[in-house]
């Protein structure tokens, strides 16, 4: 297989990457994996050859110079390993995220498992609108007795169980 | 439980007792994980790792699927032992490369192992012989439930799981199989397969080496989309293709032995003499000549009963399990030496290949075939 830069050398490296949401094989030979900086990642956007060329560009487009609060990493630091440096960082550099996801995957919106603790927090958040829900209506209707036991099930239920959403 | 223990006995995969697994090797599921407010390991201290991984670690090993479990920390594995765990895809290359502050827990029967900050502060993975994701994803799927209700993992409402990488933001899921196909190679159809599967959003790649360059003709077949399909989608997708892959590798087999079947001798018979006969083996061409052995034994040239025997020595050959076997660090050219004697060794009492029957069969087969077709049209 030969190099798909020179097209003359045997392929030594292969890579592959996204381009446009579509994988595509780069195979490249010792020199030009060298002079491509692939050999040395600090020397080049890694984030370019593996999210797709363009990747870092989108991020730089989202705010030059923009630091994650929480860990420090910056946009700079994304062209270079193509990953992000904390869970938060998805929402600090969230404009430029949107379009490159849209390349890269199905959608932008998450629609498979929810973890266990979230979706008990969830069901719980409803449980408690539910309840006031009836409050509210046991009140409007003068259904005094059933109001004080749906006050008291409430006043039971809520410390400490809504912080999460 | 200690390293050794574990590996001496091979793993579940490699059993070869799973559904489809003469073409099918094994199904492999992998979830990434990481907690909220602690940096990505890639990019955390070496104190934020640690704590990570101090907190991870004994939950990991309280799992009850972890009962009799190998755990250790990277610092204390060999290079050789990390070696040996990366050739049982039982670890990433990449965790094999880690130092202080990450750790692997992995089970005894071979079938779960939880890589700890690795490019994400979880890797949970399970593997198991034959074409069974859905198995596989049963078994990480609990496993994650388990530990998401001890550990605050990081989710994001419309992201779901966040990850390093956002090629595995999502579901955090990467499903593949791995595939024994010298039947598409052999007849030249492997790279037009590759492409109509690159074509649907999934990836093949060679085991070892890329395209018709494949060794051992081992190719791996996975998902790319982790974002915006469900974990079920995308594994009946996945599912979808390498039974239609499975299907191509059986026909073409099927055509080898009616229209090629001297080419399929040849081969199969060159293998044979080469490995009974060598005295020096490079690891690219052990892989190339049992994989010969290996479709010989899928198609009838060799009793059934040598199978599990040639299925092992994929893996006894491999650098690091040689190196094992051996006890000591071994120079490439005794490398050589040593493999090419271990093969002659295991395959002193094997029997020559026998085509006649599997051609002729192939030739019922097909005759029966033509009349019924015949019949029904
Ligand atoms: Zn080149
Ligand atoms: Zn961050």
């Amino acid at each position: 297989m030969n190099c798909d830069v020179c097209k003359q050398k045997t392929a030594t490296v292969f890579l592959t990457q996204i381009v446009d949401g579509k994988m595509q094989k780069v195979n490249l030979c010792d020199a030009c994996s060298k002079e491509k900086g692939v050999t040395d990642p600090k020397g080049f956007a890694l984030a370019d050859l593996l999210l797709g060329l363009g990747a870092s560009e989108e991020m730089e487009r989202s705010g030059v110079g923009q630091k994650c609060p929480m860990c420090g990493f910056s946009q700079a630091d994304f062209k270079k390993t193509g990953r992000f440096g904390c869970s938060n960082c998805y929402e600090v550099f969230s404009e430029g995220l949107e379009a490159m996801l849209k390349g890269m995957h199905k959608g932008t919106t998450h629609t498979g498992k929810v973890p266990q603790r979230l979706l008990k927090a969830r069901q719980h958040a409803e449980e408690l609108k539910r309840l006031q829900r009836e409050l509210r209506k046991a009140v409007d209707d003068e259904k005094y007795e059933t109001a004080a036991e749906l006050r008291d099930r409430i006043k039971h239920f809520e410390p400490g169980n809504t912080g999460a959403t | 439980m200690a390293l050794h223990n574990i590996l001496a006995e091979s793993g579940e995969w490699l059993s070869g007792d799973g559904p489809q697994s003469h073409i099918v090797i094994s199904s492999r599921v992998r979830l990434a994980r990481n907690l909220r407010n602690f940096s990505f390991p890639g990019w955390a201290k070496k104190a934020d790792r640690i704590a990570v991984l101090e907190c991870v670690k004994p939950q990991v090993e309280s799992l009850p699927e972890m009962a009799d479990a190998y755990s250790a920390y990277s610092q204390d594995l060999s290079a050789l032992e990390k070696q040996v765990l990366v050739e049982r895809h039982l670890v990433s290359r990449e965790h094999a490369a880690k130092g202080i502050g990450s750790a692997v827990v992995m089970n005894r029967k071979q079938t779960l192992s939880i890589m700890i900050n690795e490019e994400d502060h979880l890797r949970i993975q399970g593997i198991r012989s034959g074409l069974q994701l859905k198995n596989v994803f049963k078994l990480v799927d609990k496993v994650d439930t388990a530990l998401g209700e001890k550990l605050d993992f990081a989710f994001h409402q419309q992201y779901g799981f966040l990850t390093a990488c956002p090629t595995n933001v999502g579901t955090g899921m990467r499903a593949s199989a791995m595939m024994h196909l010298p039947g598409l190679v052999l007849s030249e159809q492997i790279n037009q397969v590759i492409q109509a599967v690159n074509k649907v959003g999934l990836a093949v790649r060679g085991l070892y080496g890329e395209g018709t360059e494949a060794l051992g003709n081992l190719f791996q077949i996975s998902n790319q989309i982790t974002l915006g399909e469900k974990e079920d989608e995308i594994l009946t997708r996945l599912n979808k293709v390498i039974e239609q892959i499975l299907q191509h590798e059986q026909n073409s087999r099927v055509s080898l032995l009616e229209k090629k079947a001297v080419l399929l001798l040849d081969n199969i018979g060159r293998a044979y003499g080469i490995l009974r006969h060598a005295h020096s083996m490079a690891s690219k061409e052990a892989l190339n000549l049992l994989s010969c052995i290996k479709l010989g034994t899928d198609l009838g040239f060799f009793p059934e009963d040598g199978r599990l025997l040639v299925d092992q020595l994929f893996m006894e050959t491999q650098p690091a399990h040689l190196q094992k076997s051996s006890q000591q660090k071994l120079q490439a050219e005794e490398r050589d030496t040593l493999r090419a004697e271990i093969i002659r060794a295991k395959l002193a009492k094997f029997p020559k290949p026998d085509g006649k029957k599997a051609i002729e069969r192939g030739r019922e087969e097909r005759k029966e075939k033509e009349e019924k077709d015949g019949r029904t049209e």
